[in-house]
């Protein structure tokens, strides 16, 4: 065993030999907005802190939430939250065996895409 | 072998040697976040953008609290879970135990803190 090349072994193909598709993009998706959503978690702790700590801490926290870099960052994280839920939805879905055929996986990936920006419109709307 | 049972003989065989407990946990806490998701955004969306004195007395009652401090504590679990899965398959060596032990140290501190503060308004 002492000669095995343990390093240097060839690999099974990754990302950059497939074509991109809407079951891989929107798999890429739920992986990148549930890691991103840690800058609007982070932000929300600071709040929550700010806001139990006095009038002065909230002020300064409070500020750069709802600044309209703060505005954008929650915005983002809104359709991200919404975006990760679905797609959640749809892993915890495919988790029982149940809609892995291709036109049914890719109705799955529409309804993540189209449905998170309907939550996230709906969401703004209610919330204004 | 003809009595080792199938199970027996896959256990540990896989490239991770495990994982079965690590996908259970974040299915578990994907369901919990389903329910709770919807409740903290209303709830949380909702206060967001208010008065120092509307926030603290907001917190005070009981179910804003109760669902932020939930949200808090499974979020910040699934997020480290699946943060933990991200660094494994692109990291190795001694920066895959660097990230996973330094974003562990973020999320629990980071619901720690978001905790004490919602109990802190609470009570």
């Amino acid at each position: 065993m002492a000669d095995v090349n343990r390093g240097n072994r060839p690999l099974s193909p990754h990302l950059q030999v497939y074509r991109p598709q809407l079951t891989s993009i929107s798999s890429i998706l739920t992986r990148i907005t549930g890691n991103a959503m840690i800058v609007a978690a982070l932000m929300i702790v600071w709040w929550l802190l700010a806001a139990s700590t006095g009038p002065e801490y909230f002020a300064v926290a409070d500020g750069f939430v709802t600044s309209w870099f703060g505005d954008i960052v929650m915005f983002l994280s809104l359709w991200a939250l919404w975006y990760h839920t679905l797609a959640g939805v749809r892993h915890l879905i495919w988790d029982n065996a149940k809609m892995l055929e291709i036109d049914r996986a890719e109705m799955l990936g529409w309804i993540a895409i189209i449905g998170s920006a309907v939550l996230t419109v709906f969401t703004v709307v209610v919330l204004w | 072998m003809p009595y080792l049972t199938d199970r027996k003989r896959a256990i540990g065989t896989g490239a991770a040697k495990s994982g079965t407990a690590h996908f259970w946990a974040m299915k578990k806490s994907s369901v919990a976040l389903l329910i709770l998701i919807p409740f903290f955004v209303f709830t949380f969306g909702g206060i967001l953008g208010s008065s120092f004195e509307e926030v603290q007395a907001y917190f005070a009652r009981p179910f804003p609290a109760i669902i932020a401090v939930l949200t808090l504590i499974v979020g910040f679990k699934h997020f480290n879970d699946g943060f933990q899965v991200m660094v494994e398959d692109y990291v190795h060596g001694i920066w895959e135990k660097i990230l996973i032990l330094g974003m562990t140290c973020i999320s629990y501190g980071a619901a720690a803190v978001g905790v004490f503060a919602i109990a802190k308004m609470a009570f």
